[in-house]
């Protein structure tokens, strides 16, 4: 951190900067990768870079860093990804 | 080295684009316009090159600054009052960055009561962001100022923005000569800005991000600290001037006559280069009254207020009024005496609304203080028509 001469607000990209904040979740998306067209508009508009894209353009969901907002749900065009309440039975 | 016969305002602007900075971003408002419209007609003429970036609001040019400055170049803007005001925010956010931006402020009344005469409230009240406030009192203390600034601003151990103040119309509309040097004297003066750190693609930072209280606790020390070397480094700046050009309007303080003084009148602004009329008039009555001149307000100059503290009683003249208290350098003044010192501070309130405050008005101020007539902290020239 201390890169400079004076403390400043100044930080730097690494995967968890404040910790794993997957915790904060309420809602899990589910993804059936049945349905899934690989047609990455959850990639695209995940604001947490939590859609991780794979070299054949299939995708899984790092639950790590995932904070459940559902836009990648909202996104998908053919609903492979659902919001399930974190927690729910099984 | 050449003569110019202008405003504070037009020569502010010659110092500004002499500065070299890469981004100039503002919006005009009274009486600060001219300086805007100083720096369009250096743009029309080339005479400035960087970028001039005409914005919608105060609070829009104060978020140009940053984004320039946090991209690693020089920059500049000015405002007043109402324009200053809007800024606040965003005053902070430059601060706790730790960009060093330069800004002139015309102090100007707030409103409403719609008013564009001069008064320091406007700066004032935003003596907490954490900017250097430098008040001046001519033209060519202003253009001085302005150069200074961007070097003190950048200084390794303060990386701070700098507010420079002057008075509304008194300065900033008023012609007095100044001497302008070469381009080549600035630029050796003031080499071209190397930013600490910047916004780099291929090296990505981020300034606004989330921070742990302690994290957050660390960066207000610094401040703290970089305000406290800003003490020792701005006298060792305008020495460094002086050696070069020969002038020095002083550092923290500007002392006149206060050798044998029993009383030291601490003022500010336009109204400090009246009280040096005042002081002679009063030498030659025989009354011992000197003269300091306030020209930092943050940092604030607690060392050196004790030291003139230590030769003579203090008088206060602030042209602002923190509401509910006093003024504010009469305020502060007393808290650095606390304990350190037993000299009488006698304080008044005078020229606010841009009320004329003359060399003769100042005289009446420090004979009474010195009779010892004064009222607790006195609201001077206050008619009742």
């Amino acid at each position: 951190m201390n890169k400079y001469q004076v403390v400043t607000t100044i930080s730097y990209p690494k995967p968890g900067a404040n910790g794993k904040t997957g915790n904060w979740r309420i809602f899990k998306p589910i993804l059936d990768k049945q349905k899934c067209v690989k047609c990455l508009r959850c990639w695209i508009f995940c604001p947490e870079t939590a859609i991780k894209r794979n070299k054949d353009d299939t995708i899984d969901i790092d639950y790590d860093y995932c904070k459940g907002c559902g836009i990648c749900a909202k996104e998908c065009t053919v609903k492979a990804i659902t919001m399930e309440r974190e927690g729910k039975q099984q | 080295m050449t003569m110019m016969i202008d405003t504070g305002n037009y020569i502010a602007a010659k110092a500004a684009i002499m500065a070299r900075p890469a981004v100039v971003a503002a919006y005009p408002i009274t009486p600060q316009t001219t300086v805007v419209e100083g720096i369009a007609k250096y743009v029309d003429t080339g005479e400035y090159k960087g970028e001039y970036i005409c914005v919608e609001s105060e609070h829009s040019a104060m978020s140009a600054c940053i984004g320039a400055s946090a991209a690693g170049v020089r920059t500049f803007t000015a405002t007043s009052s109402h324009g200053l005001l809007l800024m606040h925010e965003m005053l902070h956010w430059a601060a706790l960055a730790r960009m060093p931006i330069v800004m002139c402020n015309i102090n100007r009344v707030v409103g409403p009561g719609w008013n564009i005469w001069a008064d320091q409230n406007d700066s004032i009240s935003q003596r907490d962001t954490g900017w250097i406030q430098i008040y001046c009192s001519s033209n060519q203390e202003i253009f001085d100022t302005v150069i200074q600034s961007f070097k003190i601003a950048e200084h390794e151990k303060i990386i701070l923005p700098v507010m420079i103040n002057y008075d509304a119309f008194v300065l900033s509309h008023t012609s007095m000569p100044a001497d302008i040097p070469t381009q080549k004297e600035i630029d050796d003066f003031l080499p071209a800005y190397k930013p600490h750190w910047k916004l780099d693609v291929n090296n990505p930072i981020t300034f606004g991000n989330i921070i742990a209280p302690m994290s957050y606790y660390k960066v207000r020390k610094a401040m703290q600290d970089a305000q406290e070397h800003a003490k020792t480094i701005i006298p060792k700046i305008t020495k460094e001037w002086e050696q070069t050009f020969k002038r020095n309007h002083g550092g923290l303080f500007e002392e006149y006559k206060t050798e044998d003084a029993e009383f030291i009148l601490i003022s500010s602004g336009a109204l400090g280069a009246e009280s040096k009329a005042a002081i002679d008039e009063l030498q030659k009555k025989g009354l011992k009254v000197g003269l300091a001149r306030l020209r930092v307000f943050r940092p604030f100059p607690t060392e050196e207020i004790i030291r003139l503290s230590k030769k003579a009683h203090l008088i206060v003249i602030d042209r602002n009024i923190s509401i509910g208290n006093e003024g504010a350098m009469f305020n502060e003044i007393k808290a650095a005496l606390y304990q350190k010192s037993d000299a009488k501070v006698i304080g008044y309130i005078a020229g606010l609304g841009g009320t004329d405050v003359t060399y003769k008005d100042i005289e009446k101020m420090c004979e009474k203080a010195v009779r010892g007539k004064t009222k607790t902290n006195e609201w001077y020239g206050l008619r009742e028509d």
